[in-house]
């Protein structure tokens, strides 16, 4: 079957992504798969200047998932376009920059900055990181600020898409979702992590330095299959979806309930050549479905 | 995909083997001691979620080992597989030892520390220059101390009181500065051991090579969760720029 979709933007040779933060650049993955095979890569989030992230410990595993409070660390966008981004296989594969900043000003400086990267092919905002004290999650939580955002991203995006990165931390997703849609966001990805913390009652300490983490993984995939479902009836703008995608089943899932791509986030930990093989899984799994098509089967739950 | 068999040593630590996951590719054609493989049974399924970090203790024709003390519900699990349970390895990861065939060698383990250092001693050319200080808490059955002794000169200390380890710690102090200017001491183990080993080698002048242990996700530097304070680099993953750090580099 023809695996390539296209949608607010961005062609892809097959819905497959992988998810930021969960991937390094990419190049720390090369030994286990080739690159070019998936639809693109997320790479880490990146913000104007390097970020060396919150104390250790800052992961813990849990039932079916982790937790992780990096706080995003990173090398910055210039050192990445300089050192990392030609290295990648970016006429073969989309690479999408994922952005972090702690205003809207700052926000479309990096995209001013990455919209004339020729090898990037669409900019992720991340206003829903809940491991930053400024910026992250409280953009994603209010309405007005991720438009805001999305608003100052756009102007200086040139023809890059933007994909507006939402949080379930939120009473109403489809409100934050709304808002960025209107505020012109070309494609919306959901969900970021959950809020959460892990304790050792043995110790009486919290397993993460920061206390409280984003949790990700298997668990959290019913959250994330509510919020596409949602969002998807709720804005006409495509939507990748995300949360704890483990198996070519689990991609299915995300498509039938509205998504147009999906990311691979932790799975990529369980086993590193995991989205590498996914690619075939799911061709192979559309076969035994008999499904010819994503843009049929796309939103074709029976309620 | 990888069938296994495991040897039980004394108490909780096995040595598990594993079938080779490549024997021909380049990487393991050209691994060395220090370096480590990242295991997950297959049948973890999603929990626990990682796989978990081990040197690497042996992988020859003859297969892949690693040797573990059950510390927590990965090895606990990991101790209970059967032969034919499926693994997945990925591996070899991470840096190596310095090897320096002349230099008199200071190898200095604390308790399941001992596992890379197997190997090490194993090749290495000239093993009337190496020295095995080792400390442990288990008797020293339960480690594979006696293999390595065959071959080198092993001294082994056991804690079992406070005063047994500020014995050891005097010991550290009298045979360190032996090695730390013109040899190499190499050491591996539990966090405090390798911060004594760091403090030890900077009054004398000196330096050692210190493998990191941390808690890892990927093992291959994407996660970003096993990072150390690198003086020079800042933050920076164990998994991927270590697991050996000369000790002058990195802040405890």
């Amino acid at each position: 079957m023809d695996m390539k979709v296209s949608f607010g933007g961005l062609s892809l040779k097959n819905p497959i992504l992988t998810a930021s933060g969960t991937f390094g650049y990419g190049l720390e993955y090369t030994r286990f798969g080739e690159l070019a095979t998936l639809g693109g890569i997320v790479v880490k989030g990146l913000s104007l200047e390097p970020r060396v992230g919150n104390p250790m410990p800052r992961i813990a595993e849990t039932p079916s998932g982790m937790l992780n409070a990096i706080g995003l660390q990173n090398i910055g966008v210039r050192n990445f376009v300089e050192k990392r981004l030609p290295k990648l296989p970016a006429d073969q594969m989309a690479v999408i920059a994922n952005l972090y900043a702690c205003s809207a000003e700052e926000f479309a400086e990096l995209a001013g900055y990455l919209s004339e990267q020729p090898g990037v092919a669409a900019l992720e905002v991340n206003i829903s990181c809940p491991n930053v004290s400024s910026g992250g999650i409280l953009f994603g939580q209010d309405p007005k600020m991720a438009a805001r955002v999305t608003e100052a991203v756009k102007r200086r995006a040139g023809d890059k898409p933007v994909i507006i990165k939402l949080s379930p931390n939120v009473t109403d997703i489809t409100e934050i979702a709304r808002a960025a849609a209107g505020a012109g966001a070309d494609i919306l990805c959901l969900i970021n992590t959950l809020s959460g913390m892990a304790v050792d009652a043995r110790t009486r300490r919290p397993r993460l330095a920061n206390v409280i983490g984003g949790l990700s993984g298997p668990a959290i995939k019913p959250v994330a299959l509510r919020c596409v479902h949602q969002v998807s009836r709720a804005v006409d703008v495509p939507i990748i979806g995300v949360g704890g995608i483990a198996s070519a089943e689990d991609v299915l899932e995300f498509i039938l309930v509205g998504a147009h791509a999906i990311q691979v986030g932790t799975a990529n930990f369980i086993r590193p050549d995991f989205v590498f093989r996914l690619v075939d899984e799911l061709e192979r799994l559309c076969e035994a479905y008999g499904i010819t098509s994503f843009d049929e089967y796309r939103g074709s739950l029976r309620l | 995909m990888t069938r296994f068999g495991k040897e039980g040593f004394d108490g909780d630590f096995f040595e598990l083997v594993l079938e080779h996951p490549d024997p021909q590719s380049p990487a393991w054609r050209n691994w060395k001691p220090g370096q480590f493989v990242m295991v997950r049974p297959t049948a973890w399924e999603h929990n626990p979620l990682w796989g978990r970090p081990f040197s690497i203790y042996r992988a020859d024709e003859d297969g892949l080992s690693v040797f573990f003390q059950i510390v927590g519900r990965g090895t606990e699990r990991l101790a209970k597989l059967e032969p034919g349970d499926e693994v997945t390895v990925w591996g070899p990861l991470g840096n190596t030892f310095a090897v320096r065939e002349d230099a008199p060698t200071l190898i200095l383990a604390g308790g399941i520390g001992l596992a890379p250092f197997a190997e090490y001693v194993r090749r290495h050319p000239h093993p009337e220059n190496l020295k095995v200080v080792f400390g442990h808490r288990p008797p020293v059955e339960c480690y594979p101390l006696a293999k390595m002794a065959e071959r080198v000169s092993c001294q082994s200390c056991r804690e079992t009181c406070p005063a047994d380890l500020d014995d050891f710690i005097a010991l550290l102090g009298r045979v360190i500065p032996d090695y730390c200017r013109d040899g190499l001491v190499l050491a591996c183990g539990p966090m405090p051991f390798l911060k004594t080993v760091q403090r030890i080698v900077a009054e004398h002048g000196g330096k050692a090579q210190l493998s990191l242990e941390n808690r890892m996700a990927c093992g291959v530097g994407a996660c970003l969760g096993c990072v150390c304070d690198h003086k020079e680099e800042g933050p920076v993953s164990v998994c991927a720029r270590g697991p050996v750090f000369w000790s002058d580099e990195i802040t405890f």
